[in-house]
């Protein structure tokens, strides 16, 4: 049973990379607040797919290598990302049921609590120079859920990642 | 939650001490080839533009550059002859400073990084010998410092980022002063000088060299604005960066004289001047 149990860990493994890749891809200058925080998304999606295996301590691995491919204080991202996939952790069995919509609002929520906690600890450090668009991207992400909700899960079914 | 005291551990120890910076080598080492693959779809397409530019263009643009190589050659004969007299001039007044620097060429990585920061990855590391707080300029003026430093890629961050400061000089008069970064793409700001500071809009401001960074000479900023309001203690100065800090694809890596190693010092500075594509 255990052995059956634990399949595709590469997949997951593709998906944080590409994750990571679209968010380091150049984009001009107005479209850079309107990246979507894909490295979020992808890790609520795990979080709440497969709630056993992806958790608390790969979204601080995450989160640690989003903070060295930003140039980020180290800790900053491991740190919110964390605090982020425990709360998709205790909600996953409420957002599992919640229609699509509803999951896109919950999103919301947590990558505008990511863009908060980010924030404070930015501001604690040094100088930020953080406007309005700062917050676009939580909008973003939430308008894109349905689109890595969906793929995710396609890829998911399609290769039996347990 | 040891994750979350770990990581706050991790925060402290980078923010204040900067010990984390093997850590952060060892794991650039990870996401240099994501880097890598990211910049690729972009430097294929400028390698493709080059390569299918017609031959008007290339005519065009080789006639331009030989002009401006002739140029540049007449003004180079000049600068030789006054080097020589600085040089003789400050062996009279037995001074010791030296001008000439090593620098290597270093090309952007087209990577966005952290959103409202402003630095850039460069394709060398510790490999090439680019060390921490290195200084990086560009054809018409200072760049910005390394701050990461990765085997075969560092970070640099450009004057421009709100915790970035630079020491400069007004090139007409020597009048000394502190350029910040402000965090928008073409702006400094000059605090602390008094309302009866000389400085005017379109003075040259060069690095002064104190900060110990930036050798000094190179151009930074020109003044754009000088705002000498009588209610404020300080005159509001703003400047224009004259590095191209957006548009430019290829950097230099400075050397100052002094703290170049042996394996550096056997380059002549011709050799190291023509680069070497990566």
């Amino acid at each position: 049973m255990s052995i059956i149990q634990h399949r595709g860990g590469g997949l997951i493994l593709l998906s944080f990379v590409i994750a990571l890749l679209l968010h380091m891809l150049a984009l001009p200058e107005w479209a850079e607040a309107l990246r979507p925080d894909w490295i979020a998304l992808v890790l609520i999606y795990w979080c709440i797919a497969l709630p056993e295996r992806v958790g608390v301590g790969v979204g601080w691995i995450a989160g640690l290598m989003l903070d060295v491919a930003n140039g980020a204080l180290l800790g900053q991202n491991a740190l919110t990302l964390a605090i982020v996939a425990y709360l998709a952790l205790r909600l996953h069995q409420r957002l599992r049921l919640f229609p699509i919509w509803q999951q896109a609002v919950s999103v919301l929520l947590l990558v505008l609590l990511h863009l908060m906690l980010t924030l404070w600890i930015k501001g604690s450090v040094d100088q930020s120079t953080v406007t309005w668009a700062y917050w676009l991207s939580a909008l973003t992400s939430s308008l894109l859920w349905p689109v890595v909700f969906l793929t995710l899960r396609g890829l998911r079914r399609g290769y039996r990642v347990r | 939650m040891a994750l979350a005291i770990l990581s706050v551990a991790l925060m402290a120890i980078d923010h204040r001490q900067h010990r984390l910076e093997d850590i952060r080598a060892g794991l650039s080492v990870l996401i240099y080839p994501l880097q890598y693959m990211v910049d690729l779809p972009v430097s294929a397409s400028s390698w493709i533009g080059e390569n299918l530019s017609s031959r008007e263009t290339l005519l065009e643009e080789n006639a331009r550059f030989k002009m401006q190589q002739t140029l540049f050659k007449a003004q180079l004969q000049k600068l030789l002859a006054l080097k020589m007299e600085n040089a003789r001039l400050r062996e009279l007044l037995q001074s010791p400073r030296k001008i000439s620097e090593h620098v290597l060429i270093g090309e952007l990585l087209a990577v966005d990084l952290e959103p409202f920061t402003r630095q850039i990855v460069i394709n060398k590391g510790s490999r090439d010998q680019v060390f921490m707080g290195q200084p990086v300029v560009d054809a018409d003026g200072a760049f910005g410092q390394i701050v990461h430093l990765g085997p075969w890629s560092s970070t640099a961050m450009l004057i421009t980022d709100a915790n970035h400061a630079i020491p400069v000089q007004v090139n007409r008069n020597g009048l000394r002063a502190i350029a910040l970064g402000t965090g928008a793409p073409d702006s400094l700001s000059i605090p602390y000088l008094p309302m009866s500071a000389d400085i005017l809009v379109g003075d040259l401001l060069t690095t002064s060299g104190l900060g110990g960074r930036f050798p000094p000479g190179y151009p930074v900023a020109k003044v754009t604005q000088v705002d000498k309001n009588p209610t404020l203690p300080y005159a509001t100065i703003s400047a224009q960066p004259t590095a191209q800090l957006e548009r430019a694809r290829e950097v230099l890596l400075v050397w100052p004289q002094d703290s170049r190693d042996e394996s550096r010092s056997q380059l002549t500075e011709s050799e190291t001047a023509t680069g070497s594509p990566p």
